[in-house]
């Protein structure tokens, strides 16, 4: 028992060679480049609508598609009839959150490439990991609130529903299509760069031993 | 108008008489003949743009005394709109709001006839179109980018009979217009018609264009003696600067012009140095009649010559490289084509074979190049860019393809070997139009035959028929007519453009709407008085107006401003108020602005016209009409209860968006 705890310290006392530290500078830079790329896309299509309707979430904000960004008017348009309210930037408090967190995640990374502490690296990929699930989560909340918080009063009332993170369905006329787009792979890319810089350096000695 | 006179109309029969039996002999789908059958599957097949695709190319059609332009495509041949330019359209709310009633002006008719797209170095440049009113002396322009009139120039002053035009220079400097009638000058003078030769006059008008915005204004004009000014057209390349036009009434005849403007061999026609008018106006050389400069051509030598014509001419066009003009010999069955270098060569050398009022006639012999033996009735000359001429024969009812100079000297001995081709058309066609043809590069390619009469060649619709227009392929030896559609009066001659020649916006942007009346959201919306007036401002949007109820009373004038605040594709409003003589249509950003007098009391829906939604029957509202007596005080916004429970789009929660006391101020603008 002592010899695993004593592994474990020693392993999280690893000091990375210079591979891990290349990875995690490489790791601090995409995960920076994120906050520029869609994160999720959803994508409607209507017999009206043959090229579709586009709405592209970014960390720091919500996007049309189409000539000036008007799919995203048009969508709340359309939803005005089922009584659901309208998707508007300014209702995602954790947009406020994520440029800042992905920040974070970049200094963080960079940290961990100067000081060249595993600890620091496996503390960075279990914050990431966890604020990953916890988005994806707030993600599926804001889906389900829109598609349950419907005015009785609309003309056409429709069952409360959740429109699909991932995947597509059939909604009424729409197919909509719902997918993760440029940042998100990105953010992957960043988390198996993570898993990649304590890899290489797993047999790496202990600093300060 | 029909452009020809009446002894016509009786060869006009005789003539589609012969093209029907020559249209007998044709094989026929019913003939059971593989070879017919084959070349309908080929005809079909070139005509046909299947569901969903798109055609190559606009055709803008002239509406004629319709007053309108018909836009189609080429090859389905497939009417896609139609732009109203003179005569109201309540399809398109056009000469219903305040902006186009001001456009149209007095008038509720024009006479569309020759459309001109604009040009840069001798191409289309795609940015307008512009046609002329025959009828009231207009000139408009509609801008390609939303197909929309933007602009109606006129009645032109001293200018009366606008038919010779809209000509377009090479880079759009002017449009070149030029008097059909003729009438004493001033325009409001009376004369006696007896003294038609002495005190009537024509004109030859520069509409200057601005280079930028479009707009026109009335440059110059060159007086002319009362010929009656046909058509003409612009030169390029080497007859740059230059323009040209046929009359048929060198006779001055001021009565019975069917026969006594038909007594000359020859008509003058008008060779013009527009650059030198503009240079000459520039030089203090004009005199000024309301407003405008004028040339006395007697008085400022270099700016017009005239050309003796084979008889009683109809079209005068250039060809492409700007070498030939080709005149439409219409009573004598030959096209005369002048050489503009001899014609350069004639004024330097002074051969001229007389004068008339102080203007040189240049010696035909020495101008013209030959006369071309094309049949009966030549009106229009077209060019494929590729040595061809194309003729509209009207009294033959056929278009006669031949080889344009220069030709041998075989050739030119007999000038009936450079006729190659001769396809019937249906019937007695006016003009025709070959893509681009009036370009330095035309498409070439199609080939669309205008034709005065269809003469039940369609479904039997009564006494009043439509035109015939015959699609003809021009990329082969031989011509071959590959479809035939019908049209409302009355295509005079079209433009034909490359449809990737425009990229025509499908939304007025929100950023671009500077009326200052303008709203975009609901909160804005709703009514105030002052005295008699009210005004409202309203939104439009899928599937409501706000507000959906307004309040006046008799004697009131009611303007409302309506903002269609969609931004996408076709998604159209019309505002129709019932009883009231009004139908506004709203594009998507666009605000237009109604006024109505109120003189009856009572309660008045107004409803969306433009199909919009699944529920557009819902789109609707009710104008309150209170007797004159009613008392509403001034100034005090009346508050819809019905905008209460308007829910906004942008509303959380069912919150009201609107609050009652949220009703704004309308600007005194
Ligand atoms: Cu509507």
């Amino acid at each position: 028992m002592t010899t695993l705890l004593d592994r474990e310290y020693s392993f999280f006392h690893k000091s990375l060679n210079m591979w891990s530290r290349l990875i995690l500078l490489l790791a601090a830079v995409i995960v920076a480049a994120a906050v520029f790329f869609p994160l999720w896309k959803l994508h409607l299509i209507a017999p009206q609508y043959a090229d579709g309707l586009d709405m592209q979430i970014y960390a720091y904000k919500i996007e049309g598609g189409g000539l000036n960004g008007n799919d995203l008017d048009e969508i709340n348009l359309l939803n005005h009839y089922i009584g659901m309210k309208s998707i508007e930037q300014a209702d995602f408090s954790e947009m406020q959150i994520l440029p800042f967190m992905f920040g974070v995640f970049f200094l963080l990374a960079m940290r961990a490439a100067v000081f060249g502490e595993m600890k620091a690296v496996v503390d960075l990929f279990m914050v990431a990991s966890y604020f990953g699930v916890f988005s994806i989560g707030a993600f599926y909340y804001r889906l389900y609130s829109y598609g349950h918080n419907l005015d009785p009063t609309a003309p056409m009332p429709t069952e409360p529903f959740t429109p699909l993170i991932f995947g597509t369905q059939k909604i009424a006329n729409f197919t909509q299509s719902s997918y993760p787009e440029l940042g998100t792979y990105l953010l992957w890319v960043f988390m198996a760069l993570l898993l990649a810089a304590i890899w290489f350096s797993r047999r790496a000695k202990v600093s300060g031993l | 108008m029909k452009m020809i006179p009446k002894s016509l109309m009786t060869l006009a029969g005789v003539g589609a008489c012969a093209a029907f039996l020559a249209g007998c002999g044709k094989p026929s789908s019913g003939s059971g003949s593989a070879g017919a059958d084959a070349e309908i599957t080929k005809n079909a097949v070139a005509s046909y743009v299947p569901p969903g695709e798109k055609d190559e190319y606009y055709l803008f059609y002239s509406g004629g005394h319709s007053g309108q332009v018909f836009v189609a495509g080429i090859p389905s041949m497939r009417h896609i709109t139609t732009i109203p330019v003179f005569s109201p359209y309540p399809g398109m709310g056009y000469g219903f709001d305040e902006k186009t009633k001001k456009l149209l002006g007095d008038y509720t008719w024009g006479d569309v006839h020759h459309p001109g797209l604009s040009q840069t170095k001798g191409d289309y440049d795609g940015r307008w179109l512009f046609v002329n009113d025959n009828a009231n002396n207009r000139v408009a322009r509609i801008d390609l980018r939303d197909f929309k009139t933007k602009e109606i120039l006129g009645p032109i002053p001293n200018s009366m009979g606008n038919h010779g035009s809209s000509f377009v220079t090479e880079n759009t400097e002017y449009i070149l217009v030029a008097t059909r009638f003729s009438v004493p000058l001033p325009k409001g003078t009376v004369a006696d018609l007896e003294d038609y030769e002495s005190k009537f006059n024509g004109m030859v008008s520069g509409i200057k264009v601005d280079p930028e915005s479009g707009k026109m204004s009335v440059g110059w004009q060159i007086l002319t003696p009362p010929f009656d000014w046909d058509l003409g057209s612009t030169g390029k390349g080497p007859s740059s600067g230059w323009a040209f036009w046929t009359s048929y009434n060198t006779e001055m005849a001021h009565d019975q012009l069917e026969t006594n403007a038909s007594q000359l061999d020859r008509d003058l026609a008008a060779v013009v140095n527009w650059r030198a008018a503009e240079q000459a106006v520039k030089d203090g050389k004009a005199t000024e009649m309301n407003g405008v400069p004028i040339l006395d051509p007697a008085k400022v030598p270099g700016v017009l010559y005239y050309v003796g014509i084979a008889k009683s001419p109809h079209g005068m066009d250039v060809d492409p490289t700007g070498e030939w003009i080709v005149a439409g010999g219409k009573l004598q069955p030959t096209t005369t084509v002048l050489n503009f270098a001899k014609i350069q060569k004639a004024i330097a050398d002074e051969d001229f074979e007389g004068e008339f009022r102080g203007v040189p006639i240049l010696n035909h012999d020495s101008v013209v190049e030959g006369e071309v033996p094309v049949g009966l009735g030549p009106l229009h000359t077209q060019y494929d860019g590729l040595g061809n001429a194309y003729t509209s024969l009207f009294i033959d009812s056929q278009v006669a393809k031949w080889k344009m100079p220069p030709w041998t000297d075989a050739e030119k001995k007999d000038l009936n070997s450079v006729v190659l081709d001769k396809i019937p058309v249906h019937y007695s066609i006016g003009h025709l139009v070959v893509a681009g043809s009036d370009t330095m590069h035309p498409y070439g390619k199609w080939l669309v035959a205008m034709n005065k009469l269809s003469k039940g060649r369609h479904l039997s619709v009564g006494p009043s028929q439509p035109e015939d227009s015959e699609l003809i392929d021009i990329t082969g030896q031989k011509m071959r007519t590959v479809y035939e559609s019908f049209t409302e009066p009355e295509p005079h001659f079209a433009q034909i453009l490359k449809a990737d020649a425009i990229k025509p916006i499908e939304v007025y942007p929100k950023a671009e709407n500077t009326d200052p009346n303008a709203i975009w959201t609901a909160e804005e919306a709703g009514q105030v008085r002052k005295g008699n007036e009210v005004v409202a401002k309203m939104t439009a949007i899928r599937s409501r107006f706000v507000p959906d109820r307004l309040e006046a009373k008799v004697g009131d004038t009611l303007t409302v401003h309506i903002t269609n605040i969609e931004q996408s594709s076709d998604m159209i409003h019309g505002f129709g108020l019932v009883e009231n003589n009004m139908n506004v249509v709203l594009d998507p950003g666009e605000t237009r602005t109604l006024k109505v007098k109120l003189t009856k009391p009572g309660v008045y829906p107004y409803y969306c016209t433009n199909f919009c939604s699944a529920l557009h029957q819902e789109m609707q509202g009710y104008l309150v009409v209170r007797n004159a007596d009613a008392v509403i005080p001034d100034d005090e916004p009346v508050n819809p209860a019905s905008l209460e429970a308007v829910p906004d789009t942008n509303a959380v929660d069912g919150e009201p968006a609107v609050p009652a006391t949220s009703m704004p101020e309308v600007p005194k603008s």
